[in-house]
C-alpha cells in the first residue's frame, strides 16, 4: 500500500505536529490565562506579538526565525553553545515553526473558553479552601477542556499543514524536514510527479479527517461534562 | 464566638458603610435588593476588598485597610452558599461535597460526614450529575458542600430566593435542623420576613449600603420605630408559645404567656415550643372585650409606646403577659380611641394572620435533633 518513504515522510509529519503541540499547549495555556484574566502593563503588546504569526506572511515568519534561530542567531547560537540545541534545518526546528504557527489559533481558542468560565465557581472553590492554583488546577482547567481540545486540535492541523514557515526556516530535506506539504510541492515541482503527489494528498486527507473525527468524539464528552451532563 | 466587621468601600455610586458586631448563633441581614448585603458578605469572604476598615473573627483580623492586611479568602474558613448554588458542573454530588474536605485541616470523620449527608437529605443524590439536580436540591447540596469544608463561620446570600414557597417550606427545616446541631454560626442574609422567624437569632438591618439597626430579632422587631425599616407590609414582633392541642376543625392550639391563639394547623407536636411572627398589620385594637367577633384570637395587652410616623399610619407596642406585639392602625383611629401609653387594650388577630410559615419551632427536641 504504502511505500516506506511515504510513511517516512507521515510518520515525520506527525512528530513534528505532535511535538509543536504538546510543548506550545502549556505556553498558550499560561498566554491566553494571562490574556483572559490578568490587567497588565503591555497586555495590548503580548496579544499583537501572539497574533503576529497569524497575520504575517508565513515566508516572513520563516524568515524572522531564521535569523534568530538560525546557527547564527542570536538565540540559536546561545541555545546550540549551552543546550546543545539545533533547529536550523533539523526536525526540531520544522517543530518550532509549526508551533509558532499554530500557537495564536491555541491561545485564541483557550482564551475564549477561560473568559467564559463562571468566575462565581472559582470564588466558591476558593471559600472552600483552594488556593488560587487549586482553584485553577480543580475548577478553571476541568471546565475549560472543551476549548483546550478545541485549541489543541487547531495548532495540530496548523503544524500538520504548515509550509511556508517550515520551508523558508528549515528547507526541505527528506527524512530531516520533509512533511507532507513539503513533500507534494517538491513532488509537483518535477515533471511526473503528480501521481505520487496525489497519493500523498489522498493521505494527508485522511490523516486530518481522522484527527477531526476522533476530536469530535472527545469534545462531545467534555462538552457534556463540563455541562454537569 | 464573634465577628467584628468595620468597613466603608465605594463602588461607583453606590457606597457601603457598615458596622456589624455578631454573638453565637445566627445573625441575619436584612435589607431590600441592593442595599449592600451581598457587599457586605463578599467582604467578609474576602471574595472583595473593600477600601477601608476592618474585618475581624474571633482572635484573628481577617483584613485591616490600615495595617494592609488582607487574608485570603482560602486562608478564612469561612462556608459560603450562594444564591444560586455554584455546584461545579464538572464535578458529581459526591465529589462536589467532598471539594473542600481536601483543603481542610481536620476534615469531618467518616461517620460524621455521613450525619451531615442524612441530615440533608442527599443521600440518594451522591452519585447524580449536577445538571440532574433541582433547584432546592442544588441548594442543600450546597449547604453541605460548604459544612462539609468544616467551616467556622457560614455566610448565606438569599439561599431560597431562587426557590418557590413550597420548595423554601421544603428546605428551612434543613436549615433549622443545622442550627439545632449546633452548626458553625452562620450569617444569614435575606428580604423575606418569612425565613426570619425561623432562623434568626439575632438580626441587622441594612438600608442604602449603611447598617442602621443591629439587636436581638425579638427586640429589633418589636421596636415601632424599625416598623418604616422593615417595610409596613412585613413588620411584626416575634412571640414564644408552646403548642397545646391540635384541635379536629383543623386549628392548632398555641399556649401564649398571656392567653392563647388558634392558628391554622401547624406539623409540630404537642408540647414544642414555637416562636412566630404577628404582623402588625394584622391586629385589631378594641377598647373593650369584644364578645360577639367571629376571631378567637384576643389578648389583653397593654400599650408600651405610640410611634407616629409622617404617613397615615402609627406603630403601637404592645406587651401581652411576656411577650410583646406590634400594632399597625391608622392616625384618625388613635385620635378616635384616644390611645395613651400605659392603656390597656384587646388586641385582636385572625386565626388566618398566622399561616404555617409564619410559625418555628424554637427549640427542636430540647436543643437536640
Amino acid at each position: 500500500m504504502l511505500s516506506a518513504a511515504e510513511l517516512a515522510i507521515v510518520a515525520l509529519s506527525l512528530q513534528i505536529a505532535l511535538l509543536a503541540t504538546v510543548v506550545c499547549l502549556p505556553f498558550a495555556i499560561a498566554t491566553a490565562w494571562l490574556l483572559a484574566r490578568k490587567k497588565f502593563y503591555g497586555k495590548s503588546l503580548l496579544n499583537i506579538a501572539v497574533h503576529l504569526p497569524l497575520v504575517l506572511p508565513p515566508v516572513v515568519t520563516g524568515y524572522a526565525l531564521l535569523i534568530l534561530f538560525g546557527k547564527q542567531g542570536p538565540i540559536g547560537s546561545m541555545l546550540e553553545a549551552y543546550f546543545g540545541i539545533t533547529f536550523a534545518f533539523r526536525w526540531t526546528g520544522a517543530a518550532l515553526a509549526a508551533g509558532i504557527m499554530g500557537f495564536p489559533l491555541m491561545v485564541r481558542a483557550i482564551r475564549l473558553g477561560i473568559e467564559a468560565v463562571d468566575k462565581g465557581l472559582e470564588d466558591a472553590a476558593a471559600t472552600l479552601g483552594a488556593s488560587r492554583s487549586a482553584v485553577f488546577l480543580y475548577v478553571t482547567l476541568p471546565l475549560v477542556t472543551p476549548a483546550l481540545l478545541a485549541g489543541t486540535v487547531l495548532g495540530f492541523a496548523k503544524a500538520m499543514g504548515e509550509f511556508g514557515a517550515t520551508i523558508t526556516f528549515v528547507a526541505s530535506i527528506p527524512g530531516q524536514t520533509e512533511t507532507l506539504p513539503s513533500a507534494v510541492y517538491t513532488l509537483l515541482q518535477v515533471p511526473g510527479g503528480e501521481d505520487a503527489a496525489l497519493r500523498l494528498i489522498l493521505l494527508s486527507v485522511a490523516v486530518s479527517i481522522l484527527a477531526l473525527a476522533v476530536s469530535e468524539v472527545l469534545a462531545r464528552r467534555a462538552a457534556r461534562k463540563v455541562a454537569g451532563l | 464566638m464573634s465577628l467584628n466587621v468595620d468597613i466603608q468601600s465605594k463602588l461607583g455610586a453606590f457606597e457601603l458603610d457598615v458596622q456589624l458586631r455578631t454573638k453565637a448563633g445566627t445573625t441575619v441581614v436584612f435589607g431590600r435588593s441592593g442595599s449592600g448585603k451581598t457587599s457586605l458578605i463578599n467582604a467578609i469572604a474576602g471574595l472583595t476588598t473593600p477600601d477601608q476598615g476592618r474585618i475581624a473573627f474571633r482572635d484573628t483580623v481577617l483584613f485591616d485597610a490600615q495595617g494592609g492586611i488582607h487574608v485570603p479568602s482560602h486562608q478564612r474558613r469561612i462556608g459560603y452558599v450562594f444564591q444560586n448554588a455554584r455546584l461545579f458542573p464538572h464535578l458529581s454530588v459526591a465529589q462536589n461535597l467532598d471539594f473542600g474536605a481536601r483543603f481542610a485541616k481536620e476534615p469531618l470523620s467518616v461517620a460524621e460526614r455521613r450525619k451531615m449527608i442524612d441530615t440533608l437529605g442527599i443521600e440518594p443524590l451522591l452519585n447524580r450529575r449536577i445538571a440532574a439536580l433541582s433547584g432546592g436540591e442544588q441548594q442543600r447540596v450546597a449547604l453541605g458542600r460548604a459544612l462539609l469544608s468544616v467551616p467556622r463561620l457560614l455566610l448565606m446570600d438569599e439561599p431560597l430566593a431562587a426557590l418557590d414557597t413550597a420548595r423554601k417550606q421544603e428546605i428551612l427545616p434543613y436549615f433549622e435542623r443545622l442550627r439545632a446541631q449546633g452548626g458553625p454560626p452562620m450569617i444569614y442574609v435575606t428580604h423575606d420576613m418569612s425565613e426570619i422567624v425561623q432562623l434568626a437569632d439575632n438580626i441587622v438591618v441594612l438600608r442604602d449600603g449603611c447598617s442602621v439597626v443591629g439587636g436581638t430579632v425579638e427586640d429589633v422587631l418589636a421596636d415601632p420605630a424599625n416598623v418604616k425599616l422593615i417595610g409596613v407590609q412585613d413588620a411584626g414582633a416575634l412571640v414564644q408559645g408552646i403548642i397545646s392541642g391540635h384541635e379536629a376543625d383543623g386549628l392548632s392550639t398555641i399556649e401564649l404567656s398571656a392567653g392563647q391563639l388558634h392558628v391554622p394547623k401547624i406539623g409540630a407536636p404537642v408540647g414544642a415550643k414555637v416562636r412566630m411572627r404577628i404582623r402588625a398589620q394584622d391586629v385589631i385594637l378594641s377598647l373593650s372585650e369584644p364578645k360577639d367577633l367571629s376571631s378567637q384570637n384576643i389578648l389583653l395587652a397593654r400599650i408600651t409606646e405610640i410611634q407616629t410616623g409622617e404617613g397615615p399610619s402609627v406603630a403601637i407596642a404592645l406587651r401581652t403577659g411576656s411577650d410583646r406585639l406590634l400594632a399597625r392602625i391608622t392616625r384618625r383611629a388613635l385620635a378616635q380611641m384616644q390611645l395613651e401609653v400605659g392603656q390597656e387594650v384587646w388586641a385582636v388577630l385572625k386565626a388566618n394572620a398566622v399561616p404555617p410559615s409564619a410559625i418555628a419551632r424554637s427549640e427542636i427536641n430540647g436543643g437536640v435533633a
